[in-house]
């Protein structure tokens, strides 16, 4: 693996609590100036991959390197490289944005000349307008207090951001507005982003990493992974005609296909197909000249979204198995 | 270092501006003064053979019961409740260093309030001792004052040291403060009474006797107020209170 290209590599990542594996073998990596999602259900193990990866809780085994520098040898240098906002966002009530962010400054070792400077750059990045800023943390809206935990997360240029549910509780406004900026520091910094909020992490991700129990279920960008977990094309067809007259006409062109009549919208089908078939190039040079009295009106490739991919790998087993069961039963 | 001293003086400020001080420091404050009354008017009535700093010194424990914890209990437990220790400790500042920036600001602000009850003489001596049968030479007996202080100081690395200990235990400020008030009570009252117990007096193997004395703080405070330095206090206290500020930053590691 190219270390100078990573800025994030992972190798046999386990972390045990007692005898419970939390995370167990996990391998990954991230390229300098990539956003990458983070996504699992609850308990998946990602706050605890994070929370490793920031350096205040100790992997049980495994490697980490941050910028080709082992996790384990040096974190406080580490810790210097990395910004991480955890979950839930703590923040002290009893201070103002400004004194927070100056006690940040400080914290995160930036000299003292710079300090104005990036403060007035991160509350203008996070529009954290004066008004706010005259106020109490505790007298804030939650949006606002999610600003000042991105706005600390930005504060002393880190090159590796790590935010747990940057977006929980914004209203849609905020989430527009953190999105853009999430997506202006792609390829400045790389950035780590857990959250629930899957059409969150499709707008802003390159590349995503799904966690179960665990256990890393799937990776890659949605193209690859919509590859991987629907290995076929789905089309959405309105014809004039019959469901048994498109079956007995596609079924000897195409294996393995399924059609099913969209009983919302008359004429529509969803017909599924293998993925080396090219369903709107087979109507419109052979079918459709063959059959003349079919007047197509729409012809649509359906790409499945990041929900449908992610409920795909991590369903339970237990879910896995109940169609087959259900379905055996019928017949 | 540098860090480490702004953090010190953040939480330090921190503590100036929460209620827990100011009830704590009145209820201090209102305790001494009322002890510091009696005993001079005890003076006033009959002479004794200890001067009344000594006498006053000799009732230490009854404020740091009540006052360490009130001044400890929030440091780190209140911080793992909300999770800031979380991101605190994401920066390159060091656990055991956040537990030092704890304990000195609260051993900072016991010491100050301590030094107020230095101005009790000087109060006495300008508005009552016109009008009292007390002699100057009695409120102002140099070795005595110097050598309590010097204990409170030296005992005060432990019991704050306890408060910051028993913070870094739970995430609830209450359990904190309960505990640092049984850890204290303990040490101080249990120590100085074991001997008395009946069954102690017949069971207790005589090996482990100068072991318990070691631990006996009145008989520190004695010895400072007679004006005996004695090394062994010394190392007790420093050493005890390092052990526990030591063994606090490795409990807060588990608490992120």
């Amino acid at each position: 693996m190219e270390y100078s290209e990573h800025s994030i590599i992972v190798e046999s990542l386990t972390k045990k609590f007692g005898s419970a594996k939390a995370i167990s073998n996990l391998d990954f990596s991230i390229k300098h100036g990539e956003i990458i999602g983070f996504l699992g259900p609850n308990g998946a193990g990602k706050s605890t991959t994070l929370r490793i990866l920031s350096g205040i809780l100790p992997a049980t085994s495994g490697i980490a390197l941050i910028n080709g520098i082992p996790l384990a040898k040096d974190p406080k240098k580490i810790k210097n490289l990395i910004s991480f906002m955890p979950e839930n966002n703590p923040l002290p009530d009893d201070l103002r944005p400004i004194e927070y962010l100056r006690f940040r400054a400080h914290l995160k070792g930036i000299p003292s000349k710079e300090q104005k400077k990036q403060i007035d750059n991160v509350l203008s990045a996070c529009n954290i307008t004066k008004t706010n800023q005259k106020h109490l943390i505790k007298n804030l809206s939650k949006g606002m207090k999610q600003r000042i935990g991105i706005a600390d997360c930005l504060l002393g240029s880190p090159s590796i951001i790590i935010m747990d549910e940057p977006t929980i509780g914004l209203d849609p406004h905020q989430i527009i507005a953190i999105r853009e900026l999430i997506h202006s520091l792609k390829g400045q910094r790389t950035v780590i982003l857990s959250s629930h909020i899957l059409s969150e992490i499709e707008a802003c991700c390159d590349r995503v990493i799904i966690l179960n129990h665990g256990h890393i279920v799937a990776q890659g960008n949605k193209n690859s992974l919509s590859h991987e977990f629907f290995p076929f094309n789905q089309y959405r067809i309105n014809l004039n005609t019959t469901k048994e007259e498109l079956e007995s006409t596609l079924a000897p062109l195409i294996p393995n296909l399924k059609i099913q009549l969209n009983t919302a919208q008359p004429s529509t089908f969803v017909v599924q197909t293998p993925q080396n078939i090219n369903l709107p190039h087979l109507f419109f040079t052979n079918l459709l000249t063959t059959h003349l009295h079919w007047q197509l009106q729409e012809i649509t490739l359906l790409k499945p979204t990041l929900e449908q991919i992610f409920i795909a790998c991590t369903r339970p087993a237990w879910k896995s198995t109940l169609p087959t069961f259900t379905k055996q039963k019928i017949t | 270092m540098k860090r480490f001293f702004y953090l010190l003086r953040f939480e330090f400020k921190n503590l100036l501006i929460s209620p827990s001080t100011y009830v704590s420091a009145f209820l201090f404050l209102s305790l001494m003064t009322l002890i510091y009354l009696v005993i001079l008017s005890g003076f006033s009535q009959l002479p004794h053979n200890t001067p009344p700093s000594t006498q006053f010194f000799q009732t230490f424990w009854l404020p740091v019961l009540f006052m360490v914890p009130l001044l400890t209990m929030k440091s780190v437990a209140d911080e793992a409740r909300r999770g800031t220790l979380q991101t605190t400790l994401a920066t390159s500042l060091s656990s055991l260093a956040f537990i030092l920036a704890k304990f000195f600001s609260a051993y900072l602000l016991y010491l100050l309030l301590w030094s107020i009850t230095l101005c009790f003489p000087f109060i006495i001596q300008q508005f009552f001792l016109p009008h009292s049968s007390l002699h100057t030479s009695l409120l102002f007996n140099a070795p005595s004052i110097f050598g309590s202080y010097l204990f409170i100081a030296l005992s005060g690395l432990l019991f704050i040291a306890i408060g910051i200990f028993t913070s870094s235990l739970t995430r609830s400020q209450l359990i904190a403060g309960i505990l640092s008030f049984s850890l204290l009570f303990t040490l101080i009252i249990c120590t100085r009474f074991i001997f008395e117990l009946p069954f102690f007096s017949y069971s207790y193997p005589h090996s482990f006797t100068p072991s318990i004395t070691y631990l006996h703080i009145f008989d520190h405070l004695n010895d400072f107020s007679n004006g005996i330095f004695d090394t062994r206090a010394l190392i007790f206290y420093i050493s005890s209170s390092t052990l526990l500020l030591g063994t606090s930053s490795l409990f807060i590691r588990s608490k992120v």
